[in-house]
């Protein structure tokens, strides 16, 4: 089927960042000394663990970062024999892969709400019984059945319990074997084929004593798929999370969610970083006037609450939208450009913290010898800030990219309540948790919605906590210090 | 010391200058009052005449800085910016778009916020400090292990959550308290018991693991191992020394906090219902009320820089190495 490409301003900053990470990795392999510290983090039973996870969660993400626009069939009255017209007509919506993934579930919507695994609706309604066995056709008050969820049982209440553990067992059972399978194949990418062949590494890693903590990985892996493998057979005939206000499958809602979530967690920090690196390496080590200056800014953009800043910057965009309807021909558009807008408005507020810490090292820095020597060598000024002080800043920024993830991906939520945060039209955890706000009033509560985001919010938010924290004790030398005081501690008691 | 005091306030002066100067041009440059007339009474069917109109009925029809027409002095002051922006360092912050005065409902919204936040800032620290002191104390135990996984675990819930669990749990489920509103007086305390707890326990997370990091930081140092090496008992050491030092950094960073108090917060007193500044905020934002948003930024970057100056006054106190800088 024919279809335009579509490249929103965020996946064009997000195939950036994949490009810049790959050029990182390859830069990192290459140097002993910046290999040692994320070597560390690979140690780390909790970061690998976390790591499996936020996988899952970044190709969820990137399977939707790739956008486009499909053909709209051929309107009727062509003849299906003639050349194909030279003006295809796209469709005004734009698709994303995981939108053809789970287009089983996007296609799916029921009336209203629906409850998890549901084959029945949520609340009452007048449903017409035809004439069978002999009852003359009535009407009732009664749950009507559900379009598509369960629709394949004849009887619900007899199959249901059956049917629902009967492919959650077929899942399991399948989960396994691609769990071995997957084991395996990571286990013989990541190790030499000498090892992954030898029965020791294998009884070593089931004893929990290989130099990676291959045990937690394998565990880790297997319960995800355990999860995944089981829930994705299901949802091929319930509503796994059940149905929002509107009929839409929350499993549905929840997986979109994700892309926004880490577009908001990763692009924000990078869209300002170039500025706060300079500034922050500027002001640290030319002193002086440019100091002055620089302090003075980032005190003063510092000093607008933060909430409010975004709202005013929020509130502008919306004015520039309504004003400039023409540049924005379909409403992904229109929303993705609102959120780089908050990803750069949420950038200017949060930017100034990792300015201060970049100072405040770059002053430490350049008293010292090795610095001092490129003075006296006439290196010029520029080419010590980028060659001799910058090098030694990056694992300030590193840490603080890693540690701000988390507090972004929650603070969306907050400011999506508040009413300037992501478009309303954007699917985010925001949005979904502002939905399903009123809902707990309900009687009986509707209360899945809700879960869901909840559930799936943990998990990214936790398991981005987690590596952050790894990534945070290797990289920090004063983390490190303490540590070692800590095992100090240990081994005397 | 006072001279550094002098100098530190004359700064903040400064930087208000600059805040106000960025709020000016946000509000009316890069969004012009035009724009703000047509957000207001709907794109779509809107005539000049009615434009002008809703300028002229809140002062917005005049120059932005600088007014060719009058004469005098009045080429300064009878502009936007002088009326709008300057005014606002007297408190005079003009009306709302539902014509009340902002600085009078300021001053008696702010009480209901500071009811909410006081006790919220006050409890919050106490629990967070005992919680860092107990994990730094029994450091590398299972007390501290688990303890932090606690921390990570709390602190990676939305504070939505928090809100959303506890109006469930306590107000809905148990029927304890009401789930929303306020009242004066002693009835406020049944108001404010649930946002209370549900702001304090919200914040122990990463309360907590921050002051552990700030106390384990202040284990390691020299002084303490003379204390152990002269032969005072762990428990001794920790309560006298450590945790008396450890202080002074979470004090003097706490300080900054103190005046944004009167802010108040922004989801906590929406869902709650209570009429405090953050609910006047929510609300001017999502009626488009430039005039309040405008106001309380302005508010709120004076408050954020009397943190700032609070900050240095308690660090010229604690710490005498900055008096002599």
């Amino acid at each position: 089927m024919p279809f335009l490409p579509v490249i929103l301003w965020t996946d064009a900053l997000i195939y950036l960042l994949l490009a810049a990470v790959a050029l990182f990795v390859w830069y990192v392999r290459r140097h002993e000394h910046l290999r040692a510290p994320w070597w560390r983090v690979a140690q780390s039973p909790a970061a690998m663990s976390a790591l499996v996870v936020l996988a899952a969660f970044v190709a969820v993400g990137l399977l939707d970062s790739v956008h486009f626009r499909l053909a709209l069939p051929p309107a009727a009255g062509t003849q299906a024999g003639r050349a194909a017209p030279v003006n295809v007509a796209y469709a005004v919506d734009v698709k994303s892969v995981l939108d053809l993934l789970l287009s089983s579930l996007a296609n799916r919507p029921e009336r209203t709400y629906s409850a998890p695994l549901a084959t029945h609706a949520y609340a009452k309604e007048t449903v017409a019984y035809p004439a069978k066995d002999g009852n003359p056709a009535r009407q009732l008050r009664d749950y009507p059945r559900l379009k598509y969820g369960g629709a394949h049982l004849r009887d619900p209440q007899r199959d249901w319990r059956a049917d629902v553990l009967l492919t959650g067992f077929r899942g399991v059972a399948l989960a396994l074997p691609l769990w071995l399978l997957g084991s395996i194949a990571l286990v013989a990418a990541c190790t030499s084929a000498q090892q992954a062949v030898s029965g020791e590494f294998w009884r070593a890693l089931w004893r929990g004593q290989t130099e990676l903590p291959w045990r937690s990985i394998l565990v880790a892996l297997a319960l995800l798929l355990l999860l995944v493998v089981p829930v994705a057979l299901l949802s091929a005939r319930y509503h796994v999370l059940g149905t929002d206000k509107v009929g839409l499958d929350v499993l549905y809602l929840s997986l979109k969610s994700v892309r926004t979530a880490l577009v908001i967690g990763t692009l924000t920090t990078l869209v300002m970083l170039p500025f706060s690196v300079l500034l922050g390496i500027m002001a640290g080590y030319l002193r002086g006037v440019v100091d002055d200056i620089i302090q003075y800014f980032y005190t003063t953009l510092n000093s607008i609450p933060g909430v409010l800043l975004i709202a005013a910057g929020v509130l502008v965009l919306q004015v520039y939208i309504e004003t400039h309807p023409d540049s924005f021909p379909t409403s992904a558009q229109r929303a993705d450009f609102r959120l780089l807008w908050l990803c750069i408005i949420l950038g200017i507020t949060s930017w100034t913290g990792l300015c201060r810490l970049l100072r405040g090292e770059a002053l430490k820095l350049r008293e010292l010898e090795y610095v001092q020597a490129a003075q006296a060598f006439g290196v010029s000024q520029w080419r010590i800030m980028s060659r001799h002080i910058l090098p030694n800043l990056m694992h300030i920024v590193l840490i603080s990219v890693v540690m701000d993830f988390s507090g972004l991906v929650l603070a969306e939520a907050v400011l999506s309540y508040v009413g300037v945060g992501v478009d309303p039209s954007m699917i985010s955890f925001g949005t979904m948790i502002n939905a399903a706000r009123l809902e707990m009033g309900r009687e009986p509560m509707v209360w899945w919605s809700l879960a869901s985001a909840f559930v799936f919010m943990l998990a990214l938010v936790l398991a981005a906590n987690l590596f952050a924290d790894a990534v945070r004790d290797a990289f920090d030398p004063r983390v490190r210090v303490g540590a070692g005081k800590l095992r100090f501690a240990r081994t005397q008691a | 010391m006072s001279a550094y005091i002098v100098r530190r306030a004359i700064y903040a002066v400064f930087i208000l200058i600059g805040v106000n100067l960025i709020t000016f041009a946000l509000f009316f440059k890069v969004n012009t009052p035009d724009d703000m007339a047509r957000l207001q009474l709907g794109v779509k069917y809107v005539t000049p005449g009615a434009i002008a109109k809703w300028k002229a009925e809140r002062g917005y029809d005049k120059p932005l800085l600088y007014n060719q027409a009058a004469t005098g002095r009045h080429k300064f002051t009878d502009t936007i910016y002088f009326e709008k922006s300057l005014e606002m360092f007297r408190f005079n912050f003009g009306r709302a778009d539902d014509g009340r005065d902002i600085a009078y409902e300021i001053s008696t919204r702010m009480w209901p916020s500071l009811a909410l936040a006081l006790p919220v800032f006050l409890v919050g620290m106490l629990l967070q400090i005992t919680f860092a002191l107990m994990m730094a104390f029994f450091r590398a135990t299972y007390i501290d292990f688990w303890g932090v996984v606690l921390c990570v675990l709390m602190m990676s819930i939305s504070g939505l959550f928090y809100i959303i669990g506890g109006q469930y749990l306590i107000s809905k489920l148990w029927n304890l308290v009401p789930i929303s509103g306020y009242a004066t007086g002693f009835d406020a305390l049944k108001f404010l018991a649930l946002p209370v707890a549900v702001g304090v326990i919200g914040g122990i997370g990463s309360g907590a693991r921050w002051y552990r990091t700030i106390f384990l930081e202040e284990v390691g140092k020299d002084y303490v191992r003379t204390a152990r090496a002269k032969g005072l008992s762990e428990v001794v050491v920790f309560f006298r020394h450590v945790l008396r030092n450890a202080l002074i950094p979470i004090l003097t960073g706490a300080v900054v906090a103190i005046p944004l108090l009167f802010m108040g917060s922004l989801v906590a007193e929406s869902f709650f219902g209570i009429p405090g500044l953050g609910s006047y905020t929510i609300e001017a934002i999502q009626a488009q009320d430039f005039a309040v948003v405008r106001s309380m930024v302005f508010i709120g970057s004076v408050l954020y820089i009397l943190g700032l100056l609070l900050t240095d006054i308690s660090y010229t106190l604690v710490d005498p190495r900055v008096r002599f800088e």
